[in-house]
């Protein structure tokens, strides 16, 4: 996974609530078995709208997605969080975020922040009144800064030291390989398997 | 002081706890489908990883088949290549599967509680959000994405952290024609689509330890639309019962039985969060939105955006209105249905089929629209058919397809056209949720069934 330490990039105003995995990314964009390419899935069912932002050209190459309340709700396909960095983004910021996603996003290194509803309407109306507005994103000093506005956002450490450090969550968990034997040398002889198959 | 059933489960499954970190989660059982796992194979592969538990793992083919003439090729080439994939995936790690055609092949949620390998106090993840289902037997159960599905495959365990607990206390008894789906979807109205985040849920009361296991499903299923982790329930004589007599049911019954006899929540246990609902005041319940949190009472009328106190609320309303083409004051009983869809992981199974089928017996569905019946699985079509539930559906007009996914998802050829509206027993309202354009009204069978016969959104004392 690549390092998140700081991301500078303009924003992409999104300004509705409720925008679920469906709405991110389609299931019928859901078949392919590789992890790139998703971008075309991306918001697919609004992007034949000429109005909707991301077909207007001063928003076509933001990299921070400012989104509505409940973002990510609904499936857990991680499609949703691949779509978003296939298509180039980097971070998305919402007052609220649906668990699921969220974990997808942090274990894939989108970086996803949460500011209060309040900011991030001060945000779209910052980026809307100049779409060239630089955002900095700075996981180090938890901050997202604009002009001359920062706020500050909370991630719990273990979650920034692993973006920081790009590191892989498997790799760490097989650090822990004699606690997960210890662990099943206890489990209770009673719990179901599904091998062999009983019919 | 005490502790609640969620904290017992997930106590006994810490296999590792470090100040700062997530817990290291032992997980139970894995279930697999095509869409979310072909990435996670891809990644063991390339790291030379292998599935630690195989005979914790489970596999079957759900999201993207079609439901007819499952044994011919499958037309689509892409979802061919996703089935195609899983196949191969499973031969090459030794993960068991259920394929098109085979007897335990269907939703994957319908397909592990039906083979008992669903059992209280298990930690059970899959990567679909609908995973929830099983915490209807006292488990704690969750969907997880492809990062997490291939996290589990190389280890049985996965780094969580554990949510705060929601007690949801529901009183009370049901008047006849209102069902635990209708619960759920006023609950889900009333704490809205974000109420749950963060949060385990606890079912409890009168009303839900007096459903069956099946309505309990069909309840927990939902969890996720009211943005919970989990929700589960107390397992009790009605869980044991189910159990018992399938075919991974425990060997050593008597010690398992023991165990589960001890969760519950303690009587001086905290929740942080209590919200009641009472049972008998409840009316068949209906989506009108775009998303499962938009509901109201079947004898309601479509709402108006400029009554929604909250600006946020109002513009989704507005959208909402635009989307599902709907004019506020419309009573939701006058609005006309072209598909009525009748399965998924929320209501297809046996009991949903049958109390559908008891209201369509002798009669006709409205020619103004098709019904399709979809068994949640292979095994429960076969019940169904031996019970005559098929000539049942298929005398009144209705289609009688095979165990998928189906129409609660546009990826297989069961879809919405653009402009189509249906009443649907599945658990998403969302835009194009069911096809591209397609709008959906979320109901539960018994209304499926009287919506067929009407043409209308309809409850059976309609009829």
């Amino acid at each position: 996974m690549e390092k998140f330490i700081k991301h500078t990039g303009t924003g992409v105003p999104l300004r509705r609530s409720n925008v679920d995995t469906d709405q991110i990314i389609p299931a019928v964009y859901l078949k392919r078995v590789t992890r790139s390419g998703f971008e075309d899935g991306l918001f697919a069912a609004w992007r034949n709208d000429p109005e909707f932002v991301l077909n207007k050209d001063e928003y076509k190459s933001g990299t921070v997605l400012l989104a509505g309340a409940d973002f990510g709700t609904g499936s857990s396909r991680e499609h949703a969080v691949w779509a978003l960095q296939n298509y180039g983004f980097k971070v998305v910021i919402s007052s609220r975020f649906a668990d699921i996603f969220r974990g997808n996003s942090l274990k894939g290194g989108l970086l996803t922040v949460i500011l209060p509803q309040a900011d991030v309407e001060a945000m779209w109306a910052a980026v809307e009144a100049d779409p060239s507005t630089a955002i900095t994103v700075d996981l180090e000093s938890r901050t997202v800064s604009y002009g001359s506005i920062s706020h500050p956002f909370a991630i719990d450490d273990y979650t920034r030291w692993r973006l920081m450090e790009g590191l892989d969550d498997i790799g760490l968990t097989l650090k822990q390989t004699d606690s997960i034997d210890a662990f099943e040398e206890k489990r209770a002889s009673h719990k179901p398997a599904t091998l062999p198959i009983r019919s | 002081m005490g502790k609640t059933l969620a904290e017992k489960i997930w106590a006994e499954h810490i296999v590792r706890q470090a100040d700062g970190e997530p817990d290291l989660l032992y997980i139970d059982l894995h279930l697999i489908h095509e869409v979310t796992s072909p990435q996670a194979f891809d990644g063991l592969r390339l790291t030379d990883r292998k599935v630690r538990r195989p005979d914790l793992t489970i596999a079957t083919e759900d999201h993207n088949v079609p439901t007819l003439d499952i044994l011919k090729p499958i037309a689509d080439p892409v979802s061919k290549l996703q089935v195609d994939t899983l196949r191969a995936n499973c031969k090459e790690f030794g993960v068991r599967l259920h394929s098109l055609g085979d007897l335990d092949q269907g939703v994957v949620h319908v397909v592990g509680p039906q083979l008992g390998i669903t059992q209280p106090g298990m930690t059970i993840v899959c990567g679909d959000s609908h995973t929830s289902t099983h915490g209807a037997f006292g488990a704690i159960a969750f969907g997880i994405g492809t990062s997490e599905v291939e996290h589990v495959l190389a280890t049985q365990t996965l780094p969580s952290t554990r949510p705060k607990t929601m007690a949801i206390n529901v009183e009370g008894t049901l008047k006849p024609g209102v069902t635990s789906k209708d619960i759920i979807l006023a609950i889900i109205a009333k704490i809205g689509t974000g109420g749950g985040q963060g949060y385990i849920i606890e079912y409890r009361g009168s009303a839900i330890r007096a459903l069956s296991m099946e309505s309990r499903m069909t309840v927990c299923n939902m969890s996720i639309e009211a943005g919970a982790r989990a929700g589960l329930i107390a397992p009790d004589e009605t869980t044991f019962a189910y159990i018992k007599g399938k075919p991974h049911a425990p060997e050593n019954w008597d010690e398992a039985l023991a165990y589960w006899k001890t969760l519950y929540t303690d009587s001086d246990a905290k929740f942080d969060v209590e919200v009641d609902l009472n049972a008998d005041d409840l009316e068949p319940f209906v989506t009108w939105g775009t998303n499962p949190g938009q509901g109201l009472p079947l004898n309601a009328s479509v709402p108006n955006p400029a009554d929604f106190a909250d600006s946020s609320e109002r513009t989704a309303a507005e959208r909402a209105l635009e989307y599902m083409g709907l004019t506020a004051g419309t009573p939701l009983k006058e609005i006309a249905i072209d598909t009525v869809f009748l399965g998924s992981c929320t209501n297809g199974r046996i009991e949903d089929l049958r109390s559908a089928a008891e209201v369509v017996k002798g009669k006709k569905i409205a020619t103004t629209l098709r019904m399709l019946v979809v068994p949640g699985s292979a095994r429960v079509r076969l019940q169904a058919e031996a019970e005559g539930l098929d000539k049942v559906f298929i005398d009144a007009g209705a289609e009688w397809r095979n165990a998928g996914c189906s129409m609660c998802l546009g990826m297989n050829p069961d879809q919405l056209a653009v402009g189509e509206r249906s009443a649907s027993t599945s658990n998403r309202n969302f835009e194009g949720r069911q096809g591209k354009g397609g709008r959906t009204h979320l109901v539960s069978p018994l209304v499926a069934a009287a919506t067929a016969l009407r043409g209308k959104l309809s409850s059976p004392a309609d009829l």
